[in-house]
């Protein structure tokens, strides 16, 4: 199950993950956010351990996605050692996603 | 309700429209331009033809044919499309509702060739007022566009805010919808500009400053649909299984807005094979009430 990320455990849950983390930058209200959502939670099962995955919900965490940049949404970012290593704007495959970690 | 609606009346759409009355279903085509066939001047490599025809008339003919068959054939532009129970397809003057929909609107032709553009996709730049809308809340925006389509999405960002600019980029005003006492900005558009997000726009009159750009240049594209309703594209192109149905179920796609060889024969031969799952489908789902 992917987890929730918020500005409070931001730091702890990604920038001092010791494994990458893909966070996807999403929103209720957003239809194209609905549609990879599955997607998101497939991974999170798929590559517990490997990969760590959560969620911002841009809505009640406007500033981690200023911070990032985030203006267009779904956005996906893969941090590894802490910094941004990949970053994709809009819906992509499971396949495409799973490029960005770096695993195939 | 209609069992299938059909955006796009160039040879993919009206292929399947063919295919979709004959088999007794009820089909709505719904276009307002002939795409990049209205400007081919002669077409000399599809079957059938002893003497040249132009991309027009081919058209045309083709809009004749299927009207002779019985389709319903609305020249209005699609603006939007949204899935809840059913598709629901808006234009400017209605809203129509079926339970399958194919999108056969052709090639993306939205983008325009200016320093910073594709820099600042994502970052500034957006195709999607009602995806993107969100993070330039009270904001000063451009919106690029000259159509319906641009006073749709004109309508979503207000939602937003107040201070949006209409940036025609020299292309003639074709919509009766954009409201009196709009801003707007009929320069040449030279780029973008601005460090790690958009800060203004560059024309050959001047300089804009503005926080994001939204992109609706000329009729809404199958890819500009894609992007709001969250289809799986390829560089702009709709992914499609092998029955041409893409990644949300119901919703179809053909002709040149899925990619591969631009030609006639192609986009026909996918409107027939689109039409043969959407009748399967459609059988089911009238079965089911």
């Amino acid at each position: 199950m992917a987890i929730e990320i918020t500005k409070e455990n931001f730091e702890e849950e990604v920038i001092k993950s010791d494994i990458p983390v893909l966070v996807d930058f999403w929103a209720a209200w957003c239809g194209p956010c609905r549609m990879i959502a599955p997607t998101i939670e497939e991974l999170a099962d798929e590559l517990d351990g490997v990969v760590k995955v959560g969620k911002v919900d841009v809505d009640a965490q406007p500033e981690l996605a200023y911070q990032f940049n985030v203006m267009s949404i779904p956005t996906l970012i893969v941090f590894k050692n802490g910094k941004v290593a990949n970053q994709n704007v809009g819906l992509i495959s499971k396949a495409d996603i799973k490029k960005m970690l770096g695993i195939e | 309700m209609r069992d299938v609606i059909i955006i796009g009346k160039g040879p993919a759409g009206i292929s399947a429209a063919l295919y979709i009355k004959r088999a007794g279903l009820d089909v709505l085509v719904i276009g307002k331009d002939y795409g990049a066939l209205g400007t081919a001047d002669k077409i000399d490599n599809y079957y059938g033809f002893e003497r040249t025809i132009s991309g027009k008339e081919l058209v045309e003919n083709g809009i004749k044919q299927a009207e002779r068959l019985g389709v319903e054939i609305l020249n209005q532009e699609v603006v939007s499309i949204a899935k809840n129970e059913r598709f629901e397809v808006k234009t400017p003057e209605n809203t129509y509702e079926a339970n399958l929909v194919l999108l056969a609107t052709g090639k993306k032709r939205t983008g325009i060739n200016i320093p910073g553009f594709e820099r600042f996709k994502g970052k500034g730049i957006s195709f999607c007022a009602i995806c993107d809308g969100f993070f330039f809340r009270g904001k000063k925006l451009a919106l690029i566009g000259s159509g319906d389509y641009a006073a749709a999405e004109l309508e979503e960002l207000r939602r937003f805010t107040e201070d949006i600019t209409v940036f025609t980029n020299q292309m003639p005003i074709t919509t009766d919808k954009f409201e009196s006492g709009l801003k707007i900005v009929t320069d040449k558009i030279l780029s973008i500009n601005g460090q790690d997000r958009v800060e203004k726009i560059t024309t050959d009159k001047g300089e804009y400053p503005v926080d994001g750009v939204f992109v609706a240049i000329g009729t809404a594209s199958a890819a500009d649909f894609a992007t709001k309703i969250g289809v799986l594209t390829d560089n702009d192109k709709i992914i499609v299984d092998s029955n041409y149905m893409t990644n949300l179920e119901g919703l179809y796609a053909a002709g040149d807005a899925i990619g591969g060889l631009s030609q006639i024969a192609k986009a026909v031969a996918d409107g027939a094979l689109a039409a043969v799952d959407i009748i399967k489908k459609a059988k089911i789902l009238k079965k089911g009430k």
